[in-house]
Protein backbone atom coordinates (compact mmCIF):
# COMPACT_ATOMS: atom_id res chain seq x y z
CA UNK A 1 0.00 0.00 0.00
CA UNK A 2 1.11 3.28 -0.62
CA UNK A 3 -0.78 4.84 1.45
CA UNK A 4 -0.21 8.07 3.42
CA UNK A 5 -1.76 9.65 6.49
CA UNK A 6 -2.14 13.07 7.69
CA UNK A 7 -0.28 12.81 10.81
CA UNK A 8 2.91 11.00 8.62
CA UNK A 9 2.87 14.08 6.37
CA UNK A 10 3.01 16.08 9.36
CA UNK A 11 -0.48 17.56 9.11
CA UNK A 12 -3.25 18.10 11.12
CA UNK A 13 -6.95 17.52 10.73
CA UNK A 14 -9.02 19.39 13.03
CA UNK A 15 -11.56 17.62 14.68
CA UNK A 16 -14.15 20.06 14.70
CA UNK A 17 -14.23 21.33 11.47
CA UNK A 18 -12.43 19.39 9.31
CA UNK A 19 -9.71 21.83 8.01
CA UNK A 20 -5.93 20.48 7.51
CA UNK A 21 -2.77 22.62 9.14
CA UNK A 22 0.31 21.93 8.84
CA UNK A 23 1.87 23.20 12.33
CA UNK A 24 4.88 25.25 11.93
CA UNK A 25 6.03 25.21 14.99
CA UNK A 26 6.23 22.03 17.42
CA UNK A 27 6.00 22.48 21.14
CA UNK A 28 3.19 25.00 21.79
CA UNK A 29 -0.94 24.54 21.78
CA UNK A 30 -2.11 24.67 18.02
CA UNK A 31 -5.37 26.34 17.34
CA UNK A 32 -7.34 25.02 14.05
CA UNK A 33 -6.87 28.37 11.85
CA UNK A 34 -10.69 28.38 11.04
CA UNK A 35 -12.79 27.13 14.13
CA UNK A 36 -10.11 27.54 16.80
CA UNK A 37 -10.35 24.21 18.20
CA UNK A 38 -7.23 22.96 19.63
CA UNK A 39 -5.34 20.34 17.34
CA UNK A 40 -4.04 17.18 17.94
CA UNK A 41 -2.90 14.26 15.99
CA UNK A 42 -4.59 12.17 18.09
CA UNK A 43 -6.98 12.75 20.59
CA UNK A 44 -5.31 13.37 23.76
CA UNK A 45 -4.88 10.30 26.45
CA UNK A 46 -7.10 8.62 24.10
CA UNK A 47 -6.64 5.03 25.40
CA UNK A 48 -5.68 6.30 29.35
CA UNK A 49 -9.41 8.15 29.04
CA UNK A 50 -11.30 5.63 27.42
CA UNK A 51 -9.91 3.13 29.97
CA UNK A 52 -10.63 5.38 32.83
CA UNK A 53 -14.26 5.80 31.77
CA UNK A 54 -14.88 2.42 30.81
CA UNK A 55 -13.58 1.07 33.86
CA UNK A 56 -15.93 3.18 36.13
CA UNK A 57 -19.01 2.47 33.53
CA UNK A 58 -18.09 -1.33 34.47
CA UNK A 59 -17.77 -1.30 38.14
CA UNK A 60 -21.43 0.92 37.88
CA UNK A 61 -22.71 -1.88 35.59
CA UNK A 62 -23.17 -4.11 38.49
CA UNK A 63 -25.55 -1.74 40.39
CA UNK A 64 -27.18 -0.84 37.46
CA UNK A 65 -28.36 -4.06 37.37
CA UNK A 66 -29.07 -5.05 40.92
CA UNK A 67 -30.26 -2.41 42.36
CA UNK A 68 -33.94 -1.27 41.69
CA UNK A 69 -34.76 1.36 39.14
CA UNK A 70 -38.38 1.65 39.68
CA UNK A 71 -40.24 1.27 42.73
CA UNK A 72 -44.43 1.26 42.48
CA UNK A 73 -46.22 1.67 45.58
CA UNK A 74 -50.37 0.36 44.69
CA UNK A 75 -53.22 -1.17 47.21
CA UNK A 76 -51.66 -4.22 46.74
CA UNK A 77 -48.12 -3.53 48.52
CA UNK A 78 -45.09 -1.97 47.22
CA UNK A 79 -42.92 -3.50 44.35
CA UNK A 80 -39.52 -2.77 43.52
CA UNK A 81 -38.44 -3.75 40.10
CA UNK A 82 -34.82 -4.07 38.06
CA UNK A 83 -33.98 -3.34 34.49
CA UNK A 84 -34.63 -7.22 34.12
CA UNK A 85 -37.36 -7.73 36.21
CA UNK A 86 -38.81 -5.12 34.25
CA UNK A 87 -38.27 -7.17 31.08
CA UNK A 88 -39.16 -10.41 32.87
CA UNK A 89 -42.63 -8.72 33.56
CA UNK A 90 -43.20 -7.27 30.40
CA UNK A 91 -42.41 -10.37 28.50
CA UNK A 92 -44.68 -12.52 30.67
CA UNK A 93 -47.43 -10.14 30.31
CA UNK A 94 -47.16 -10.37 26.86
CA UNK A 95 -46.00 -7.56 25.92
CA UNK A 96 -43.15 -9.09 24.25
CA UNK A 97 -42.39 -6.00 21.67
CA UNK A 98 -41.79 -3.93 24.68
CA UNK A 99 -39.90 -6.78 26.26
CA UNK A 100 -37.24 -6.74 23.41
CA UNK A 101 -36.94 -3.28 22.88
CA UNK A 102 -36.28 -2.58 27.02
CA UNK A 103 -33.73 -5.76 26.78
CA UNK A 104 -32.25 -4.69 23.57
CA UNK A 105 -31.75 -0.50 24.81
CA UNK A 106 -30.72 -1.46 28.56
CA UNK A 107 -29.16 -4.88 28.87
CA UNK A 108 -27.61 -6.01 25.03
CA UNK A 109 -26.14 -2.28 24.14
CA UNK A 110 -24.50 -1.58 27.41
CA UNK A 111 -22.88 -4.62 28.27
CA UNK A 112 -22.09 -4.89 23.98
CA UNK A 113 -20.23 -1.04 24.77
CA UNK A 114 -18.52 -2.70 27.03
CA UNK A 115 -17.18 -5.53 25.38
CA UNK A 116 -16.41 -3.72 22.04
CA UNK A 117 -14.74 -1.17 23.45
CA UNK A 118 -12.58 -3.53 25.24
CA UNK A 119 -11.93 -5.27 22.84
CA UNK A 120 -10.69 -2.16 20.48
CA UNK A 121 -8.85 -0.74 23.44
CA UNK A 122 -6.74 -4.16 23.54
CA UNK A 123 -6.16 -4.04 19.94
CA UNK A 124 -4.89 -0.87 19.56
CA UNK A 125 -2.42 -1.48 22.72
CA UNK A 126 -1.68 -4.40 21.40
CA UNK A 127 -1.14 -2.62 18.11
CA UNK A 128 -2.63 -5.06 16.42
CA UNK A 129 -3.07 -4.78 12.82
CA UNK A 130 -5.82 -7.66 12.40
CA UNK A 131 -8.83 -6.42 9.70
CA UNK A 132 -8.98 -2.77 10.70
CA UNK A 133 -12.04 -1.86 8.57
CA UNK A 134 -14.12 -4.45 10.79
CA UNK A 135 -12.71 -2.82 13.87
CA UNK A 136 -13.67 0.82 12.50
CA UNK A 137 -17.18 -0.71 11.76
CA UNK A 138 -17.37 -1.83 15.53
CA UNK A 139 -16.32 1.64 16.68
CA UNK A 140 -19.06 3.15 14.91
CA UNK A 141 -21.74 0.88 15.88
CA UNK A 142 -20.73 1.91 19.61
CA UNK A 143 -20.66 5.47 18.50
CA UNK A 144 -24.48 4.92 16.60
CA UNK A 145 -25.94 2.90 19.03
CA UNK A 146 -24.79 4.14 22.94
CA UNK A 147 -27.38 6.63 22.94
CA UNK A 148 -30.34 4.24 23.14
CA UNK A 149 -29.59 3.09 26.28
CA UNK A 150 -31.72 6.21 27.40
CA UNK A 151 -34.34 5.22 26.57
CA UNK A 152 -35.15 3.45 29.94
CA UNK A 153 -34.64 6.35 32.03
CA UNK A 154 -36.94 8.23 30.13
CA UNK A 155 -39.39 5.71 30.48
CA UNK A 156 -38.73 5.87 34.25
CA UNK A 157 -39.05 9.43 34.38
CA UNK A 158 -42.50 9.71 32.36
CA UNK A 159 -43.97 6.57 34.55
CA UNK A 160 -42.70 8.67 37.85
CA UNK A 161 -44.38 12.11 36.32
CA UNK A 162 -47.46 9.90 35.58
CA UNK A 163 -48.45 7.95 38.08
CA UNK A 164 -49.31 9.89 40.95
CA UNK A 165 -52.52 8.83 41.94
CA UNK A 166 -52.36 9.43 46.03
CA UNK A 167 -54.71 6.36 46.86
CA UNK A 168 -54.22 4.14 44.18
CA UNK A 169 -50.51 3.90 42.72
CA UNK A 170 -47.51 6.20 42.32
CA UNK A 171 -43.77 5.67 40.94
CA UNK A 172 -40.91 6.24 41.84
CA UNK A 173 -37.77 5.86 40.57
CA UNK A 174 -34.94 3.70 42.13
CA UNK A 175 -31.35 4.21 43.03
CA UNK A 176 -30.84 1.64 39.81
CA UNK A 177 -31.60 4.38 37.69
CA UNK A 178 -28.92 7.23 38.60
CA UNK A 179 -26.38 4.07 38.55
CA UNK A 180 -27.89 2.91 34.83
CA UNK A 181 -27.77 7.17 34.12
CA UNK A 182 -24.03 6.89 34.91
CA UNK A 183 -23.07 3.87 32.81
CA UNK A 184 -24.49 5.30 30.05
CA UNK A 185 -22.82 8.63 29.97
CA UNK A 186 -20.21 6.82 30.87
CA UNK A 187 -19.54 4.85 28.41
CA UNK A 188 -20.99 7.78 26.02
CA UNK A 189 -17.73 9.00 27.47
CA UNK A 190 -15.31 6.59 26.30
CA UNK A 191 -16.76 5.88 23.05
CA UNK A 192 -15.96 10.03 22.34
CA UNK A 193 -12.96 9.49 24.09
CA UNK A 194 -11.20 6.67 22.29
CA UNK A 195 -9.72 7.63 18.67
CA UNK A 196 -10.45 5.25 15.54
CA UNK A 197 -7.26 6.62 13.95
CA UNK A 198 -5.51 4.61 16.89
CA UNK A 199 -6.61 1.24 15.27
CA UNK A 200 -4.76 2.40 11.78
CA UNK A 201 -2.11 3.66 12.98
CA UNK A 202 -0.11 -0.18 13.48
CA UNK A 203 -1.01 -0.40 9.48
CA UNK A 204 1.96 2.74 9.07
CA UNK A 205 4.99 1.49 10.89
CA UNK A 206 6.34 -1.35 8.13
CA UNK A 207 6.37 1.88 6.06
CA UNK A 208 7.84 3.82 8.04
CA UNK A 209 10.52 1.64 8.79
CA UNK A 210 11.03 -0.01 5.44
CA UNK B 1 -8.67 32.63 7.87
CA UNK B 2 -5.86 33.18 5.56
CA UNK B 3 -5.94 34.03 2.22
CA UNK B 4 -2.56 32.65 1.58
CA UNK B 5 -1.43 30.02 -1.17
CA UNK B 6 -0.59 27.80 1.53
CA UNK B 7 -4.08 27.70 2.86
CA UNK B 8 -5.67 27.60 -0.87
CA UNK B 9 -3.32 24.13 -1.54
CA UNK B 10 -4.04 22.09 1.83
CA UNK B 11 -7.69 22.76 1.53
CA UNK B 12 -7.57 20.32 -1.28
CA UNK B 13 -6.74 17.63 0.75
CA UNK B 14 -9.02 16.06 3.10
CA UNK B 15 -7.59 13.69 6.30
CA UNK B 16 -10.43 10.57 6.65
CA UNK B 17 -11.76 11.55 10.39
CA UNK B 18 -11.94 8.14 11.15
CA UNK B 19 -8.48 6.28 9.60
CA UNK B 20 -5.98 9.51 9.29
CA UNK B 21 -5.74 8.91 5.67
CA UNK B 22 -4.78 11.61 3.43
CA UNK B 23 -7.01 12.10 -0.03
CA UNK B 24 -7.53 14.79 -2.64
CA UNK B 25 -10.87 16.52 -2.43
CA UNK B 26 -12.49 15.72 -5.53
CA UNK B 27 -15.28 17.65 -7.29
CA UNK B 28 -18.52 15.89 -6.69
CA UNK B 29 -21.63 16.25 -8.66
CA UNK B 30 -24.82 17.26 -6.91
CA UNK B 31 -26.14 15.07 -4.45
CA UNK B 32 -22.89 12.82 -4.74
CA UNK B 33 -20.99 11.80 -1.59
CA UNK B 34 -16.70 11.39 -1.45
CA UNK B 35 -15.95 8.44 0.89
CA UNK B 36 -12.77 7.74 2.37
CA UNK B 37 -10.98 5.33 0.16
CA UNK B 38 -9.77 3.08 3.03
CA UNK B 39 -12.18 3.07 5.95
CA UNK B 40 -15.28 4.33 3.78
CA UNK B 41 -16.08 7.04 5.99
CA UNK B 42 -17.62 10.03 4.97
CA UNK B 43 -15.72 12.70 4.00
CA UNK B 44 -17.86 15.35 2.09
CA UNK B 45 -21.08 15.48 0.21
CA UNK B 46 -22.16 17.79 -2.08
CA UNK B 47 -25.92 18.98 -0.98
CA UNK B 48 -27.54 21.69 -3.31
CA UNK B 49 -28.84 24.54 -1.21
CA UNK B 50 -27.46 22.52 1.93
CA UNK B 51 -27.50 26.31 4.39
CA UNK B 52 -31.09 27.03 3.54
CA UNK B 53 -32.69 23.60 3.86
CA UNK B 54 -30.33 23.04 7.08
CA UNK B 55 -31.85 26.98 7.61
CA UNK B 56 -35.43 25.70 7.33
CA UNK B 57 -35.44 22.68 9.58
CA UNK B 58 -33.54 24.58 11.90
CA UNK B 59 -36.68 27.55 12.29
CA UNK B 60 -39.34 24.59 11.98
CA UNK B 61 -37.63 22.44 14.70
CA UNK B 62 -36.97 25.51 17.27
CA UNK B 63 -41.41 26.32 16.53
CA UNK B 64 -41.74 22.43 17.50
CA UNK B 65 -39.28 22.55 20.20
CA UNK B 66 -41.14 25.68 21.80
CA UNK B 67 -44.75 23.45 21.19
CA UNK B 68 -42.86 20.40 23.18
CA UNK B 69 -42.28 22.23 26.31
CA UNK B 70 -45.17 24.38 26.67
CA UNK B 71 -47.88 21.24 26.36
CA UNK B 72 -48.71 18.31 27.94
CA UNK B 73 -46.42 15.02 26.66
CA UNK B 74 -49.16 12.85 27.82
CA UNK B 75 -51.94 12.62 30.28
CA UNK B 76 -53.55 9.56 31.82
CA UNK B 77 -57.04 9.23 32.95
CA UNK B 78 -57.60 6.06 36.36
CA UNK B 79 -60.96 5.61 37.89
CA UNK B 80 -61.81 10.10 37.57
CA UNK B 81 -58.00 10.72 38.41
CA UNK B 82 -56.36 12.49 36.13
CA UNK B 83 -52.94 14.01 35.40
CA UNK B 84 -50.73 14.85 32.79
CA UNK B 85 -46.84 16.03 32.72
CA UNK B 86 -44.92 18.53 30.23
CA UNK B 87 -41.65 17.57 29.77
CA UNK B 88 -39.73 19.71 32.36
CA UNK B 89 -42.49 18.18 34.53
CA UNK B 90 -40.55 15.22 34.29
CA UNK B 91 -37.32 16.74 35.32
CA UNK B 92 -39.42 18.20 38.63
CA UNK B 93 -41.11 15.49 39.63
CA UNK B 94 -37.96 13.23 39.88
CA UNK B 95 -36.15 15.80 41.46
CA UNK B 96 -38.75 16.27 44.39
CA UNK B 97 -37.97 12.40 44.52
CA UNK B 98 -34.52 12.92 45.35
CA UNK B 99 -33.07 11.81 42.27
CA UNK B 100 -31.97 14.90 41.18
CA UNK B 101 -28.61 13.27 39.13
CA UNK B 102 -31.69 11.59 37.60
CA UNK B 103 -33.38 14.64 36.79
CA UNK B 104 -30.40 16.61 35.66
CA UNK B 105 -29.38 13.69 33.02
CA UNK B 106 -32.99 14.07 31.67
CA UNK B 107 -33.14 18.02 31.32
CA UNK B 108 -29.70 17.92 29.92
CA UNK B 109 -31.00 15.51 27.27
CA UNK B 110 -34.04 16.55 26.09
CA UNK B 111 -34.32 20.42 27.24
CA UNK B 112 -30.30 21.99 27.40
CA UNK B 113 -28.86 20.10 24.66
CA UNK B 114 -31.51 20.34 21.95
CA UNK B 115 -32.02 24.06 22.34
CA UNK B 116 -28.35 24.95 22.56
CA UNK B 117 -28.01 22.74 19.33
CA UNK B 118 -31.06 24.64 17.70
CA UNK B 119 -30.10 28.25 19.41
CA UNK B 120 -26.65 28.05 18.14
CA UNK B 121 -27.26 26.77 14.14
CA UNK B 122 -29.93 30.13 14.04
CA UNK B 123 -26.99 32.29 15.84
CA UNK B 124 -25.11 30.87 12.83
CA UNK B 125 -26.87 30.26 9.70
CA UNK B 126 -29.16 33.34 9.27
CA UNK B 127 -26.73 35.97 9.48
CA UNK B 128 -24.14 34.07 7.33
CA UNK B 129 -27.11 33.85 4.93
CA UNK B 130 -27.68 37.41 5.09
CA UNK B 131 -24.16 37.74 4.00
CA UNK B 132 -22.72 38.38 7.62
CA UNK B 133 -20.36 36.50 10.05
CA UNK B 134 -21.99 36.61 13.51
CA UNK B 135 -19.11 37.28 16.69
CA UNK B 136 -18.19 34.21 18.04
CA UNK B 137 -18.63 32.09 14.95
CA UNK B 138 -15.83 29.78 15.83
CA UNK B 139 -16.61 29.33 19.56
CA UNK B 140 -20.40 28.84 18.68
CA UNK B 141 -19.73 26.28 15.82
CA UNK B 142 -17.25 24.40 18.45
CA UNK B 143 -20.11 24.38 20.60
CA UNK B 144 -22.82 23.00 18.15
CA UNK B 145 -19.96 19.98 17.51
CA UNK B 146 -19.83 18.87 21.30
CA UNK B 147 -23.78 19.51 21.76
CA UNK B 148 -24.71 17.78 19.36
CA UNK B 149 -24.47 14.04 20.70
CA UNK B 150 -25.99 14.66 23.52
CA UNK B 151 -29.72 16.07 22.45
CA UNK B 152 -31.57 12.71 22.84
CA UNK B 153 -34.87 13.88 21.29
CA UNK B 154 -35.42 10.84 18.99
CA UNK B 155 -34.95 8.22 22.17
CA UNK B 156 -37.05 10.34 24.56
CA UNK B 157 -39.61 10.10 21.88
CA UNK B 158 -39.18 6.26 21.33
CA UNK B 159 -39.27 6.33 25.57
CA UNK B 160 -42.55 8.06 25.77
CA UNK B 161 -43.55 5.60 23.44
CA UNK B 162 -42.92 2.96 25.32
CA UNK B 163 -44.24 4.27 28.82
CA UNK B 164 -47.48 4.94 26.54
CA UNK B 165 -47.56 1.41 26.06
CA UNK B 166 -47.10 0.14 29.63
CA UNK B 167 -49.17 2.18 30.81
CA UNK B 168 -52.27 1.28 28.08
CA UNK B 169 -53.18 -1.57 30.16
CA UNK B 170 -53.64 0.24 33.41
CA UNK B 171 -55.08 3.86 32.55
CA UNK B 172 -56.69 5.78 29.45
CA UNK B 173 -53.74 7.39 27.87
CA UNK B 174 -54.13 10.93 26.21
CA UNK B 175 -51.47 11.95 23.60
CA UNK B 176 -50.76 15.72 24.49
CA UNK B 177 -49.90 18.36 21.72
CA UNK B 178 -46.27 18.06 23.02
CA UNK B 179 -46.08 14.28 21.91
CA UNK B 180 -46.72 15.16 18.39
CA UNK B 181 -44.28 18.10 18.37
CA UNK B 182 -41.83 15.58 19.62
CA UNK B 183 -42.72 13.35 17.15
CA UNK B 184 -42.10 15.94 14.50
CA UNK B 185 -39.20 17.27 15.95
CA UNK B 186 -37.48 14.38 16.11
CA UNK B 187 -37.61 14.41 12.04
CA UNK B 188 -36.34 18.27 11.83
CA UNK B 189 -33.71 17.49 13.74
CA UNK B 190 -32.30 14.82 11.93
CA UNK B 191 -33.51 16.89 8.77
CA UNK B 192 -31.31 20.14 10.18
CA UNK B 193 -28.41 17.48 11.07
CA UNK B 194 -27.99 15.69 7.55
CA UNK B 195 -28.11 18.85 5.33
CA UNK B 196 -26.01 20.38 6.99
CA UNK B 197 -22.45 20.34 5.01
CA UNK B 198 -19.64 22.11 6.50
CA UNK B 199 -18.10 22.15 3.46
CA UNK B 200 -20.44 24.67 2.17
CA UNK B 201 -20.47 26.15 6.00
CA UNK B 202 -17.23 27.41 5.85
CA UNK B 203 -17.13 28.27 2.44
CA UNK B 204 -20.37 30.94 2.76
CA UNK B 205 -18.38 32.41 5.94
CA UNK B 206 -15.35 32.73 4.14
CA UNK B 207 -17.65 34.72 1.52
CA UNK B 208 -19.07 36.63 3.64
CA UNK B 209 -15.73 37.58 5.88
CA UNK B 210 -14.24 38.85 2.13
CA UNK B 211 -17.40 41.16 1.72
CA UNK B 212 -17.01 42.39 5.22
CA UNK B 213 -13.57 43.32 4.81
CA UNK B 214 -14.30 44.81 1.39
CA UNK B 215 -17.00 46.73 3.18
CA UNK B 216 -14.83 47.75 6.14
CA UNK B 217 -12.15 48.79 3.58
CA UNK B 218 -14.61 51.16 1.74
CA UNK B 219 -15.56 52.89 4.94
CA UNK B 220 -11.88 53.09 6.45
CA UNK B 221 -11.06 54.70 3.22
CA UNK B 222 -13.96 57.25 3.27
CA UNK B 223 -12.58 58.25 6.88
CA UNK B 224 -9.22 59.03 5.62
CA UNK B 225 -10.47 60.95 2.60
CA UNK B 226 -12.37 63.43 4.45
ZN1 LIG C 1 -10.85 6.67 6.41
Amino acid sequence: MTTTTAAEAGMLGCHACGLLSRPSAAGHTLECARCGASLHVRKPYSISRTWAFLMAAAILYIPANVLPVMETGSLFGAQKDTILSGVVYLWTSGSWPLAAIIFVASIMVPGGKLLALTVLLVSVQRRSSWNPLERTKLYRMVELVGRWSMVDIYVVAILTALVQFKALATIKAGPGAIAFGAVVVLTMFAAESFDPRLIWDPLEEPQRHG
Amino acid sequence: MSNSPRFNIMSSLIACRECDLLQREIVLPPGGTACCSRCGAVLHRSKPDSLDRTLAFTVGAAVLFILANVFPVVGLEAQGNRTSTTLFGTVRTLHDQGMTSVAVLVFVTTILMPMLDIGAMLYMLLPIRLGVVPKGLPAVFRLVQTVRPWGMVEVFMLGTLVSLAKLSHIAAVRPGIALWSFGMLMFLVAAAAVSFEAHDFWAQVAAAGRRGRRFHAKTAGMETAR
